[in-house]
């Protein structure tokens, strides 16, 4: 029993990781990623969104009846999101404002939904909430690690502190400008896939045909 | 009118939904292999955008908004955290009226759109216009401007990826690479040649 747990818990973290192998939740995963602070809040948005959702879901699964599913997981989905915007904006204002409309598309962010349907709707509520608070943290990998390399890069600075001295105050530091602007996003999560499947060959997609080499 | 023009060009090339926000990436990457799916996908979100967005203003102004109930004689009540859960609500069950519409009267249409209409529902992108809609607090015409061009945006760059991807089909890319990888790359690129868009104005 521990060993599945443990599974359902870390395998969605480089197996199975939500963003570079399902392609899911990448919409906001690339948006809030220019500072690492709004990053982390997002993550923990998401992941307690996809841990209750998952949990709630699974609690009342055998009395949703099968043709309105998804109005009811979404009306679950979308109240929770309520909460957590509510006490973003109570504890975290100044964060909240940056991350904008953000917070309420975690509702349609394909994670927390595609989790609810494919996982929760069959398994036990303990189950379900080790599942939603793994793929969030998946997710939450990714967005730190884009986070971090968009910060660094781009501001030279860390949750707002200063870690490469700025050129512009007798540092060594020239702060690559693109990695503020939304292209940058694109391109480091590429390369992560890239990573990630150098690492992990059996995630290699079959290409649909090669070309055939030219016989002389 | 020259506001409005200048909305749509805003919302269609400057702030594109899909290549500066990532509105609409799941979809967008999924569904971008072939041009024809890539077209239907395109009209039928023009068409949802147009609907929901207005349709969600009024929500918004009628509703929700601080003070909007006055007119029920309860100017005190603010409801606009109940937003999310009318929004979404709205835009499934746009999207389900539209499906049972096409069915109903343009069956043809709805045979070329078929699986891609209730996928609608979760994508980012129109949940997305709506609460930029609300953000900016768009008056009723500039929201049907805004549902048109940010439709249109997410439509162009979903047709125009599928057309760079048909043609990648032809090149030799790295084994890790192949496919997802790629994609994202080929996005960054069309995102960088959008964004020498940003600053105009009508």
């Amino acid at each position: 029993m521990s060993d599945t747990a443990r599974d359902v818990l870390f395998d969605p973290l480089v197996d199975n990781n939500p963003v570079t192998v399902q392609i899911l939740g990448i919409c906001s995963a690339l948006a809030v990623t220019t500072s690492l602070l709004p990053a982390l809040l997002m993550c923990l948005a998401l992941t307690s969104v996809a841990a209750f959702a998952s949990a709630s879901v699974s609690l009342i699964r055998h009395q949703i009846p099968n043709n309105i599913r998804i109005i009811v997981q979404i009306t679950i989905i979308a109240s929770l999101v309520i909460v957590v915007d509510q006490l973003l904006k109570a504890f975290a204002y100044e964060t909240s404002k940056q991350l904008s409309v953000f917070v309420g598309l975690i509702i349609t962010n394909c994670i927390v939904l595609g989790r609810t349907e494919s996982y929760a709707m069959k398994h036990g509520v303990r189950m379900s909430l080790l599942d939603g608070i793994g793929n969030g943290l998946g997710y939450s990998l990714i967005l730190i690690l884009v986070a971090t390399t968009r910060e660094l890069l781009g501001a030279g600075t860390l949750m707002g502190i200063p870690v490469f001295r700025l050129s512009t105050e007798g540092g060594w530091f020239y702060p690559n400008g693109m990695m503020l602007l939304p292209p940058s996003a694109f391109f480091i999560i590429g390369l992560l896939i890239w990573l990630a499947r150098t690492w992990k060959r059996a995630q290699v997609e079959q290409p649909d045909f090669r070309i055939q080499e030219s016989v002389e | 009118m020259e506001g409005h023009l200048n909305l749509f060009i805003k919302a269609v090339f400057v702030e594109n939904l899909a290549l500066a926000f990532f509105l609409g990436m799941c979809t967008f990457l999924a569904i971008s292999k072939r041009i024809e799916t890539a077209l239907g996908l395109g009209a039928a979100v023009i068409v949802v955008q147009i609907i929901t967005v207005p349709l969600n203003n009024i929500i918004f102004q009628a509703l929700l908004d601080d003070g909007a109930l006055a007119w029920a004689g309860l100017p005190d009540v603010d409801l606009r955290f109940l937003g999310l859960v009318c929004y979404i609500g709205v835009i499934a069950a746009m999207v389900q009226i539209l499906e049972m519409t096409l069915d109903r009267f343009v069956p043809a249409l709805y045979q070329a759109l078929g699986i891609f209409l209730p996928l609608i529902t979760v994508n980012c992108a129109i949940l997305g216009g709506t609460l930029f809609m609300v953000e900016r607090r768009y008056d009723f015409g500039e929201s049907i401007v805004y549902g048109l061009g940010t439709g249109t945006g997410w439509a162009l760059a979903l047709v125009a990826l599928a057309g760079i991807r048909e043609k990648l089909k032809y090149s030799d890319v790295p084994e890790g690479l192949q496919g997802l990888g790629i994609t994202f790359i080929t996005v960054g690129l069309m995102s960088l040649g959008f964004m020498a868009f940003s600053g105009i104005q009508l």
